[in-house]
């Protein structure tokens, strides 16, 4: 370790054993918030600190750490907390989706599939999905306690009222387990099906609102939908500008002020390893390998 | 429509029996030993002044407070009569969504302001398990229609209705599910009177068209006369005074009810 002042990880073993708890009872209640002690950590609110705080407890020597900030490796959120675990635990890091260990997430869940033994760590904002709809955190707990969702599909009824279509794009409500109604954090509607049944760990923290819910390994994730107007993916039309791929969330890019645009793959690591594998897009037809590499 | 088969056969056993029912709040009794059947079908008004103990007394009926003595039984949609204390918390919501209604004086405690008056409609629905919007919005614009609420303004907030049709959608979203009870506290309360004579009206249809019982608090012995079957005077938290609508306003016993009969202005 090369910063001997912190313990491992920065958060002290008291801490971090009282986050496993939550995290474990979490697991065993896919889905269920589980309040715990959230701690202040060196960056702001909204920056990540439950997603930091549920890695810091879970992360051991020989993990391999990855983040991504909405797909990304190389955002200013990304690398941060990156270095901060480099720093404070002297873990490996890696912007491999396949290689990674522990993948702390804002916003995105990785194009590559994950495998067992990953464990996906989701930053999120705020964790109760009924929040807009009821804001007493009284009468919410309770409605998740007697499973009354009606109100959950309210919202969606609003949506097709007013733009004849479910227009939730992000943040879109899944049922876990077949029991608790889940907000997925603002990952865009495109990545819900990524959580069924998924091979991977998905742990979700929220240090300011304090909660911590997870999804264990292949467990049933269903998005919330009316029998007419079935849930659907959304993307942008197009393949990626870089790497050709047709099948990845797209994150358009505005080029100049006359309407130009190009649409690239949101995951960089997914992008980078097919220009690697030789996949070209628009932008770069006639390129060889090494020079689409930024 | 919801549970169209609805059973019948039970319309000679009481629907809702309070037994004894006392509410204290320290020193004050707000409610004393107050004990009535209601019948499928039948409308109960239960009237008195400000402070008299009609408000708890819903209250302690609707099973949102409870007695310190007494008892609220209800007949379930199995014909069994139950216990409301006895009663889980998820049994108690479910009866409170599903088998009756509430509406409040301020609709506004009633409805989800910011959501449209379609989804307001809707909701109960989508409570007990409707999954498909095209039925669900459906059903929703057949009840604006029977509450005498535009269709047209079905995606619109009830924010932007006005008291009386505030008030009407209340009502709306509370029969959606058929139900068999309707708490009705002051629903009149706060609309001039041309409103008040529509809602009236338009209350008493529904109630004799869907067969519903309903328990209504009022003030006002016009409430009384037009929509209920029997009247309870309430006095200091006692009932002092109980019969036949027309009979208890038309030849009154207790001074109390006097007072209040004689206390309306002639029209």
């Amino acid at each position: 370790m090369n910063a001997p002042t912190y313990n491992f990880a920065y958060l002290d073993e008291q801490t971090k054993r009282m986050i496993r708890r939550a995290i474990l009872k979490a697991i065993a209640i896919p889905g269920y918030q589980v309040p715990f002690a959230s701690r202040e950590m060196p960056m702001p609110y909204g920056w990540g600190t439950g997603g930091v705080q549920v890695t810091a407890a879970i992360l051991g020597p020989d993990d391999r750490l990855k983040v991504i900030d909405q797909g990304s490796d190389d955002t200013t959120n990304a690398i941060s907390i990156r270095k901060f675990f480099e720093k404070t635990a002297g873990v490996a890091t890696t912007t491999s989706t396949n290689d990674a260990t522990v993948i702390q997430t804002r916003h995105r869940i990785p194009e590559a599939p994950l495998h067992g033994g990953q464990v996906l760590v989701y930053q999120v904002p705020i964790p109760e999905p009924l929040r807009f709809l009821e804001p007493r955190e009284t009468e919410t707990r309770r409605m998740h306690a007697l499973e009354e969702y009606g109100l959950m599909h309210v919202k969606l009824y609003e949506d097709i009222a007013r733009f004849g279509h479910i227009a939730t794009a992000y943040a879109y409500p899944v049922k876990v387990n077949a029991r608790y109604v889940m907000d997925p954090s603002p990952t865009p509607k495109f990545d819900n099906p990524k959580m069924d049944n998924s091979p991977a760990l998905q742990l979700f923290g929220a240090g300011r609102e304090k909660r911590i819910y997870a999804i264990p390994p292949y467990t049933s994730v269903v998005s919330l939908d009316f029998e007419d107007h079935p849930f659907t993916r959304y993307k942008n039309d197009a393949c990626c500008a870089l790497c050709g791929a047709g099948d990845s969330y797209l994150d358009e890019i505005v080029t100049d002020d006359k309407g130009g645009r190009m649409f690239v793959c949101s995951d960089t690591d997914f992008c980078e390893t097919r220009q690697a594998q030789g996949h070209r897009g628009s932008e770069n037809a006639g390129l060889p390998a090494e020079a689409s590499h930024v | 429509m919801f549970d169209a088969a609805r059973p019948r056969r039970d319309d000679d056993q009481p629907l809702l029996v309070a037994d004894g029912l006392s509410k204290s709040f320290g020193r004050l009794q707000a409610c004393r030993d107050v004990s009535f059947s209601l019948y499928p079908g039948e409308v109960l008004a239960i009237v008195g002044e400000s402070g008299s103990g009609k408000s708890t007394l819903l209250q302690l009926l609707s099973a949102q407070m409870a007695p310190n003595a007494g008892s609220v039984s209800y007949r379930m949609r199995d014909g069994v009569l139950r216990d409301l204390a006895a009663l889980g918390e998820a049994e108690r919501r479910f009866l409170f969504r599903t088998d009756w209604g509430f509406v409040h004086q301020d609709a506004a405690m009633g409805l989800r302001m910011g959501v449209s008056a379609g989804a307001n409609v809707g909701e109960r629905l989508m409570a007990v398990g409707h999954n498909h919007y095209g039925k669900i919005r459906q059903t929703a614009a057949s009840w604006l229609e029977r509450v005498e609420i535009s269709v047209d303004r079905i995606d619109d907030a009830p924010k932007t209705y006005s008291g009386g049709m505030r008030q009407r959608l209340q009502i709306a979203r509370n029969l959606v599910t058929e139900p068999r009870l309707v708490f009705m506290d002051e629903p009149t309360g706060g609309l001039d009177v041309s409103v008040q004579a529509r809602l009236l009206d338009m209350m008493r249809t529904l109630v004799s068209e869907l067969g519903l019982a309903a328990i209504v608090v009022t003030h006002d012995l016009a409430v009384a006369r037009l929509l209920s079957h029997r009247v309870m005077v309430m006095q200091g938290g006692r009932v002092i005074e109980t019969g036949l609508t027309d009979q208890v306003l038309d030849d009154p016993h207790q001074p109390y009810t006097q007072l209040l009969v004689s206390s309306i202005l002639p029209a």
